[in-house]
């Protein structure tokens, strides 16, 4: 613990600085995560740090957290030089991080999960009175409510998050590093928590939000730096910034990811029906509840929703992944029934694609090579394997096919399935499933973790695909994106699906309502 | 907490086995040192026993014949996403298939034809002792390295219950049964050799090396060229992916399982069709166990475990002239020696590894353009 015991009184001039890191420079192999990167962040501010993935902004985070070593440079906390060698060191300096993975034991109640390794009694009925007392104050002030005795695995995501927030707090914690808080939230919930990160800025806290979505930064930060490939490309008060010109500086170039400005869409025929699917999980709670939907060829059809509220589930169905217990789904005039429900490779011989939501558990073998990992589900077809042998040369052409169509970097075929970037292997993915230009194609989460660049790039080959009348689902915890992309919206609620509106209807605070009203308040 | 560098591939594959051996010899050698032997001089006589004579390297082989065998089971397995502990098992059961084979033909019919037979039922006994742990992973959820293990026991006590109940040779005092007829009797090497005009002295060690080698390239075909060898090493490698791409997992593992029970189970024509000509117990020896190392050794491929298994191999027949020649150093010593490699190439590996990493990082980091070392700057950023 190198911190100074007194802390420093700022010169007069300069506003209070509550952290800087200056010159730092990381390397990991032949990659230079950081370089010469220098961040002031005022006391008492909230400080957007925006950038793509990719772009430094963990790495250096990760660096005042105290989880790496820089190769050089140095830092200062409250205008005093400091050496953080271990998160505990960063903890000592009142820095706390709330990371994008909530940190939590989901079997223990919000109260013991607060003071896990920070007990402050060996009794524990004592040390939870303890804690309990200060928690309360803490929360009146700050206004982060959570049940102090609820179990952790039975909040919601909001609760969650909120609990992480005051955790760090109780800790001690006036500079929040807070890493894409808003990733899991519906508007409504982000919406409280800006209130909340509002109020502690008012306290006195200083807040450093990692984001990649500028409207955010716009709305709460009061200063911003955006990082490119290592580096700061962009400093200014807020009031000096804008959307546009953040995503410039972010990608380094002219974006357009909004809702290009287009003709209307003529739907065709029905591509793909489903009625009444309910699905019933192992511990028998009903996870999808009667859904019906229809896919026209040559649409896009939007499922908005928070995040587990029967999206995902709703593709595992559709996509043959699991049978439902109730329903029936009509695919390219084949009739499937729960006793007899479709398999992933009848979907693909009925020309249904699926790009599933989970890239690393689903939609790759990571530990393949990029070429075994694009074929991945079209192993059997003759240009792949014939008489039982795989083809590696026309496996690895195809490959390298896909990659110059999609634009995949680096163009190496060879090279491991998870040593590309998120939106690389995304591209990946969907050049697999596009490439055997599919009728009905699902997708889930096109762009999570995907970069401004390339979300650009994998919108337009959606709606290219659109166009060429394919009908696409897309189902997406992005509100943007679903306002960007879709034709139709669905908005899913507690298996549910609570609502369809034409893309003409759709507003974010219409939407937001949809997800999240429960039967018993209607709004 | 930094994270790990990289290992190049190359020391990852190459480098690696050898600091790992190098590491356990030194660990042997201070011990050997410790009960007050010389290290070199044992280190020189177990390479000379091992390698030095025609009759060395031949028991250094027929070895090694086994343990390629149980060795590609483990592996195939792993690359099913499965860890098989129980190949000492499934080569029990293929030698009391092979044994089986023998005892009821060899009489009748002539030996090319009988022993692709025996072969046959070998492997056919291997694998379905090893499709019964593999059923109930896939369908009841029993892990197949609980089950696995247990059906070791089982094994060893159905061969020995069969033994001296059923097929024992009448009048005959031990735990054996008759020997096989000469039909069944896989040519010894020097035998094979004898025939092309090479002298080679008798050894135990017979052509099922070729068989094993055999095995070796099938096994690298199946898990790299071909399409069920691309779904079962997709499903090893992510349960999630495979049946997103409709590939069954619980398919998959029964035809894993299935086929290291019966690469395994093919011990027996080394052992039983090779060198005993008889069913006895405990023919396989620990060879199953021992398959285990080579398979992590060699790291899970074919030309890898092909070259472990000859070290392993090296390792019996040196430890055993080593016990012989010299006063205090029993076979226990070679088993230690054998703990150490398992140690330092399985458990240990993910220890040093790193360590090798950064020194490797800090040799080409050298021999780069200098990196950019920054002096603390005053502020005249932000």
């Amino acid at each position: 613990m190198s911190a100074p015991a007194t802390p420093a009184v700022s010169s007069a001039a300069a506003p209070a600085l509550a952290v800087r890191m200056v010159d730092i420079n990381k390397r990991f192999g032949n990659v230079q995560a950081n370089a010469d990167v220098t961040l002031s962040v005022r006391a008492g501010t909230v400080h957007g740090l925006v950038g793509e993935n990719g772009a430094g902004k963990s790495t250096l985070m990760s660096v005042l957290y105290g989880f790496y070593a820089a190769d050089s440079g140095h830092i200062e906390v409250a205008g005093e030089p400091v050496r953080i060698r271990h998160a505990q060191d960063a903890i000592a300096l009142g820095l706390g991080m709330v990371h994008q993975h909530f940190m939590l034991v989901e079997t223990l109640t919000v109260i013991a999960n607060v003071m896990l390794g920070a007990e402050p009694h060996v009794l524990l009925k004592r040390a939870d009175a303890l804690v309990r007392e200060r928690l309360l104050a803490l929360m009146g002030s700050t206004g982060l409510r959570v049940d102090l005795d609820a179990i952790v695995g039975d909040l919601s995501v909001g609760d969650r998050q909120r609990l992480e927030i005051l955790k760090t707090l109780y800790r001690g914690a006036k500079i929040l590093i807070l890493d894409e808080p808003t990733a899991v939230l519906t508007p409504q919930e982000t919406e409280a928590l800006f209130k909340v990160l509002a109020r502690l800025r008012e306290q006195g806290t200083t807040i450093i939000l990692i984001t990649h979505k500028l409207k955010e930064v716009m709305r709460l930060c009061d200063h911003v730096t955006v990082m490119r490939a290592g580096r700061v490309v962009h400093e200014s008060a807020i009031a000096n910034a804008s959307v546009q010109g953040l995503a410039e500086a972010m990608v380094g170039r002219q974006v357009n990811i909004g809702r290009p400005s287009e003709g209307a869409v003529r739907p065709g025929e029905i591509a793909l029906q489903a009625e009444g699917l309910t699905l019933r999980d192992a511990m028998q709670v009903t996870r999808l509840h009667e859904v019906s939907l229809s896919l026209r060829a040559g649409e896009i059809v939007g499922v908005a929703g928070v995040s587990g509220n029967g999206q995902s589930e709703l593709l595992e169905v559709l996509s043959g992944l699991r049978a439902p217990q109730a329903g029936r789904m009509m695919l390219a005039g084949e009739s499937f029934e729960p006793n007899c429900w479709l398999e992933p490779r009848t979907a693909r011989r009925l020309r249904m694609a699926h790009v599933p939501e989970d890239r690393h558990a689903r939609a790759m073998v990571m530990s393949f090579a990029a070429w075994e990992s694009a074929v991945l589900g079209y192993e059997g077809l003759p240009e792949y394997s014939r008489r039982g042998w795989m083809r590696h040369g026309r496996m690895r052409a195809a490959t390298e096919a896909l990659m110059q169509r999609f634009d995949v970097r680096p163009r190496a075929p060879k090279l491991g399935s998870a040593k590309f970037s998120g939106g690389n292997q995304q591209k990946l993915v969907l050049a697999r499933e596009i490439g055997q230009s599919p009728h009905v194609l699902l997708v889930g989460q096109p762009t999570r973790g995907v970069d401004i660049g390339a979300i650009e790039f994998i919108h337009g080959q959606l709606r290219a695909l659109r166009d060429a009348g394919c009908a696409v689902l897309v189902v997406s915890s992005e509100l943007d994106e679903i306002l960007a992309l879709a034709d139709r919206v669905l908005v899913m609620n507690q298996g549910r699906i609570t609502g369809e509106l034409p893309i003409a209807d759709c507003s974010e605070a219409r939407l937001g309502l949809l997800m999240v009203e429960t039967e018993d308040a209607p709004a | 907490m930094s994270r790990a560098l990289p290992l190049p591939r190359w020391a990852d594959v190459a480098l690696m086995p050898l600091v790992n051996l190098a590491i356990a010899l030194v660990a042997a050698g201070l011990v050997v040192a410790l009960i007050g032997q010389s290290p070199r001089e044992v280190m020189v006589m177990l390479i000379q026993g091992a390698f030095g004579s025609a009759r060395g390297l031949s028991y250094t082989l027929y070895y090694a014949t086994s343990f390629i065998f149980t060795g590609l089971a483990v592996s195939v397995a792993f690359h099913g996403g499965l860890f098989n502990i129980g190949a000492e098992g499934q080569a029990t059961l293929g030698g009391l298939g092979t044994g089986l084979v023998a005892l009821w033909l060899s009489q009748r019919l002539p030996a090319p034809v009988l022993l692709p037979l025996m072969l046959l039922g070998g492997a056919l006994f291997g694998m379905v002792w090893a499709a019964v742990p593999a059923y109930l992973q896939a369908y009841r959820g029993s892990h197949v390295v609980i089950t696995t293990i247990m059906f070791n026991f089982l094994a060893s006590a159905l061969l020995g219950y069969l033994l001296v109940n059923t097929l024992r040779a009448p009048g005959g005092m031990s735990v054996e049964s008759v020997p096989f007829g000469p039909a069944a009797h896989l040519p010894g090497m020097h035998e094979m050799l004898a025939g092309l005009g090479i002298e080679w002295p008798s050894s135990p060690l017979n052509i099922s090396l070729f068989l094993a080698l055999l095995a070796a390239a099938g096994v690298y075909l199946l898990l790299w060229h071909s399409r069920a060898g691309y779904r079962m090493r997709a499903v090893g490698a992510s349960e999630g992916a495979a049946a997103y791409a409709g590939i069954h997992p619980k398919r998959q593992v029964i035809l894993a399982m299935g086929l290291s029970g019966a690469l395994a189970g093919m011990v027996g024509m080394n052992e039983i069709a090779g060198v005993n000509g008889k069913l006895l117990l405990d023919f396989v020896g620990g060879a199953g166990f021992t398959g285990i190392a080579v398979a992590v050794m060699g790291r899970n491929h074919p030309v890898g475990i092909v070259l472990a298994s000859l070290l392993f191999g090296a390792l019996f027949q040196g430890g055993a002239e080593v016990s012989m020649e010299v006063q205090g150093f029993s076979r226990d010593m070679v088993v230690m020696l054998q703990g150490f490699i398992v140690l330092f190439s399985g458990a240990m590996a993910y220890v040093i590894s790193p360590w090798v990493a950064r020194a490797i990082h800090a040799a080409t980091r050298r021999a780069a353009p200098a990196a950019k070392i920054a002096e603390p700057a005053g502020g005249t950023h932000g």
